[in-house]
């Protein structure tokens, strides 16, 4: 929106096209719902003590407002990234790493490591597209090229959306409402017609549906996890997605990362579980904090897989069975 | 030639937990690096920044504004500084009423928030979180990723030119980037031109002074009456 019409337009008009703006009069004790007088014509009626008590000059208060909605709309730019490249850096010894790592979108990487090796400062020379500036002087390439003040600033912090299993949500709101809030804070333009996709997946990923109304704070844990992967898949700003050590919670997920490939996002999975190893399309071994090894899921993996997934088929069947109640008569009737 | 950084926070936001990590996280800053905790009436923060070698002072306020002792005191603090050959001082203090910031002109201000405090928090946090440059939002990796991506929005209606930093107090995580920031502050070799970011009120009536009774009869100095 150009400077011009945002100072000079009514503040009533202004905030009903972009109702997100009156945070920002609110947290001036400003009071826009009947102001018919533009944002300039308002500054000059503000009495002295008002300026004082705020601790802010007029001049100060243009400026802020400008920033302000220049920050908004920067919200709104949509992340593209076509691929990010990690260059080996050095290992917790000072030693070379052994491989770089190229991610692209619609893919799905492994972490594989022992506790402690290295993944959270992965992620982080990530987060932050690191240029040889962190302990493990790793490169970060964003479409091919490094990065400089001005893509930090744009992308820095906002890269990765996690997904762990101690994660909850505390806000005291419904699901409906939550999520419009999100979404409006992104500027989508259909932001309803998103919350709607987003419940609607979020209950066939669960298996145990919600209503929409429902407090965000009730949900079970595997509907508050399916709720959290369809939101980052549909709403998220960001690009890569992490999923962290996500046990058996209710969530379909083989079904929930066809969901974040669907939606071109990079999928980055810390994981433990040789089925969802097996199910990536490839896994990076960490090793005293260095990149050890990038191991591509062969044909004989992706067959032994279909072999894994049936032993995990007769768990489950086995754990529904028994605690519905039911006996076992003979060893292989669930086989 | 010192670079002064001042932490402020609302109480329990973990304002001393990430100094702690961010000082952790560059292996020489420990040596080279005092810390001062302005609180109220008490505080064990010190022990802790002892415990894990840091050097560290408290100043308590006692039955003066908080913010007001603070500002009082940084010269004598930076002193200190000098005298102790430290490089970097950071001033940590608890935002009580959330009406002042410790902020001062051309100096690197840091905001520390809780990601469980509520969607609101950033609007009613006040001058501590509209003038820092950089804010701190700690226990995030306890929210859900939209929690999280909302109460940064929040915090860059309220400051938008603000670097938002999420920080783990407990694991560390990202407190090298609050350091790698800090070490880029400006130095400055005295305190004679500081001058604060925003004003502190204009609080002198009665009850400063110590009045405990209730009624307009022992009101005296500036008051203001609600309006209803």
């Amino acid at each position: 929106m150009e400077t011009n019409k945002l100072l000079n337009e009514p503040l009533c008009g202004l905030i009903e096209e972009k109702p997100i703006f009156s945070d920002f009069f609110t947290s001036f004790n400003i009071d826009t719902r009947n102001e018919q007088k533009s944002f300039l014509e308002l500054m000059d009626t503000l009495p002295f003590d008002y300026w004082e008590e705020n601790g802010i000059s007029h001049h100060e208060m243009i400026e802020m407002f400008v920033d302000y909605v220049k920050g908004m709309s920067s919200a709104d730019e949509i992340v593209k990234i076509e691929s990010l490249e990690i260059l080996a850096g050095v290992d917790k010894n000072g030693k070379s790493e052994l491989c770089n790592l190229f991610l692209q979108p619609s893919e799905i990487t492994c972490i594989v490591g022992p506790t402690g090796a290295g993944k959270s400062r992965l992620l982080a020379d990530i987060e932050w597209l690191a240029n040889a500036d962190t302990p493990t002087k790793r490169k970060v390439l964003i479409n091919g090229k490094l990065s400089d003040e001005d893509t930090v600033n744009q992308f820095g912090g906002k890269l990765i959306a996690q997904i762990t299993q101690n994660m909850n949500f505390v806000l005291d709101m419904d699901v409906h409402s939550f999520l419009m809030l999100h979404a409006q804070s992104r500027f989508l333009e259909n932001a309803g017609q998103k919350v709607d996709e987003v419940i609607e997946l979020a209950n066939e990923l669960s298996g145990e549906c919600f209503d929409p109304q429902t407090p965000v704070t009730f949900l079970s844990g595997g509907q508050s996890r399916a709720l959290m992967i369809a939101d980052v898949a549909c709403i998220g700003q960001a690009p890569i997605v992490l999923i962290d050590e996500i046990e058996n919670a209710g969530v379909d997920k083989k079904k929930a990362l066809q969901l974040l490939v669907n939606k071109d996002k990079i999928v980055l999975m810390a994981t433990h579980d040789p089925l969802l190893i097996l199910l990536a399309d490839r896994r990076v071994i960490i090793k005293n904090g260095g990149m050890n090894k990038i191991v591509t899921t062969n044909e004989k993996e992706k067959a032994f897989y279909l072999k894994l997934e049936q032993l995990d088929n007769t768990m489950q069947a086995a754990r529904n069975f028994l605690r519905l109640g039911n006996e076992l008569t003979t060893t292989n009737e669930l086989i | 030639m010192i670079k002064l950084i001042t932490i402020a926070g609302p109480p329990s936001s973990g304002k001393t937990s990430v100094i702690i990590k961010m000082i952790e996280s560059i292996p020489e800053l420990k040596a080279s690096c005092g810390v001062i905790k302005f609180d109220c009436l008490s505080s064990l923060d010190e022990e802790q920044y002892t415990k894990n070698g840091i050097t560290a002072k408290t100043g308590l306020a006692g039955n003066l504004c908080p913010d007001h002792y603070f500002i009082s005191n940084i010269e004598e603090c930076f002193q200190w500084a000098i005298l102790n050959k430290f490089t970097i001082l950071i001033t940590e203090s608890a935002g009580l009423c959330n009406r002042c910031a410790p902020h001062l002109k051309d100096v690197t201000a840091v905001c520390v928030l809780d990601n469980l405090s509520g969607i609101n928090t950033p609007v009613k946090t006040g001058p501590m979180l509209k003038l820092a440059d950089i804010v701190v939002v700690t226990k995030s990796d306890l929210v859900s990723q939209a929690e999280r991506e909302v109460f940064r929005f929040k915090i860059q209606q309220v400051n938008p030119r603000c670097t938002v930093l999420f920080i783990n107090g407990i694991t560390g995580q990202g407190a090298d980037k609050i350091a790698s920031r800090a070490l880029k502050s400006r130095t400055i070799d005295s305190t004679n031109n500081l001058k604060l970011r925003f004003s502190m009120p204009a609080a002198l009536c009665s009850y400063c002074l110590g009045e405990t009774r209730v009624g307009e009869d022992f009101q005296v100095g500036l008051n203001r009456k609600i309006k209803l």
